[in-house]
């Protein structure tokens, strides 16, 4: 059974954001605005100074760690599939018999 | 008036005389019930290929399997190319021709594009109910990794960047295609990227991904410096 919204004009998404700005405007963005942030720290002194120069070295080694935790954490729930590996060998068994009987070149390369 | 959907399966292929004539029979036995065709895109294999293909049509019919062969490699994106202009499909699936893209998937790529609309369903192997098998730790280390160096530059929006077992609505797939310049694999981010920002509606499945049993793999060393080259490429420009 087809749905008949499947045609094209029914299943587009308008644009989710203006067009013409592209991806690296918008990081651009957010990375002047975290500047902005840190720059105004630097001159209010809220925070002593000392701390705040060295605001974007944590920033980043956060970033770094951040990126670390995300790897070793996939990597540990990567998903295997040892029976799809199985299924295949008895699937390429199948196919060799059927397609040799009906005159398909199946040997081995 | 309901649409019949037809579903134009595109594989490219080099070297791939083997592996072609089980993934078609795996098709067969997997699409039974549907509308399709397959179309072979075979860049002048030295293996004879394309004869294993005219035999290929000697069983299943050749309105059923397409040979649009080329003379020569001339890269995965012209392939697809290529092989739209023969599809007569409404949607396009593009797949590869090792057997790690398994044709058991194909029918929950078509249910999932009938459930939701979606423009796009994607191949995802990161995902529970997906998988990988035939991977060591370095691979799977770099494949990790390579994810989510993309997903914290890129926001894809999906699980699967560099995936290539995707099913498109065959005029999303044009209009993509023809916006896309990178080679290879990046070619298939560049793809998921720019179709994301145009704002498609992709939805992913998981698929398992079994290492190719006969042949060689196509990957090589200095594919991490082609990688991060792309990931550059586009950050800056999608």
């Amino acid at each position: 059974m087809t749905r008949t919204s499947s045609s094209i004009s029914g299943s587009f998404r308008p644009q989710l954001y203006h067009r013409s700005m592209k991806h690296i405007v918008k990081i651009m963005t957010l990375l002047v605005g975290i500047s902005a942030l840190w720059f105004g720290l630097l001159k209010t002194s809220m925070v002593p100074s000392s701390h705040t120069l060295l605001l974007p070295i944590y920033f980043i080694m956060c970033l770094g760690c951040y990126g670390l935790l995300m790897v070793g954490v996939g990597l540990m729930r990567f998903p295997t599939c040892p029976q799809e590996a199985l299924l295949l060998q008895q699937d390429v068994i199948e196919a060799k018999g059927y397609l040799k009987q009906r005159g398909v070149d199946v040997g081995s390369e | 008036m309901a649409e019949r959907n037809k579903y134009s399966i595109i594989i490219p292929t080099y070297n791939e005389r083997l592996n072609i004539a089980l993934v078609v029979f795996l098709v067969f036995k997997h699409l039974w019930d549907v509308d399709f065709e397959i179309i072979v895109v075979d860049d002048g294999s030295p293996d004879g290929t394309q004869e294993v293909v005219k035999q290929l049509q000697q069983v299943y019919g050749e309105d059923r399997i397409l040979l649009r062969a080329r003379p020569k490699k001339l890269g995965l994106g012209t392939a697809y190319s290529h092989g739209l202009k023969h599809a007569s499909g409404n949607f396009v699936v593009i797949m590869d021709a090792d057997l790690s893209h398994h044709p058991t998937y194909l029918p929950s790529f078509i249910k999932k594009q009938l459930e939701t609309g979606a423009n796009i369903v994607t191949g995802t192997r990161y995902v529970k109910g997906g998988g990988v098998h035939g991977w060591n730790l370095m691979r799977k280390l770099t494949s990790r990794g390579a994810n989510v160096l993309a997903q914290t530059l890129l926001w894809p929006g999906v699980s699967d960047l560099t995936g290539s077992f995707r099913l498109y609505r065959k005029s999303v797939l044009e209009d993509i295609i023809s916006s896309c310049v990178s080679k290879g694999y990046v070619f298939q981010m560049e793809m998921i990227v720019r179709a994301s920002r145009k704002g498609y509606h992709i939805e992913e499945v998981p698929i398992s991904f079994v290492d190719r049993i006969y042949g060689s793999s196509k990957l090589g060393g200095s594919e991490i410096v082609e990688y991060l080259k792309g990931l550059a490429y586009l950050l800056v420009t999608t």
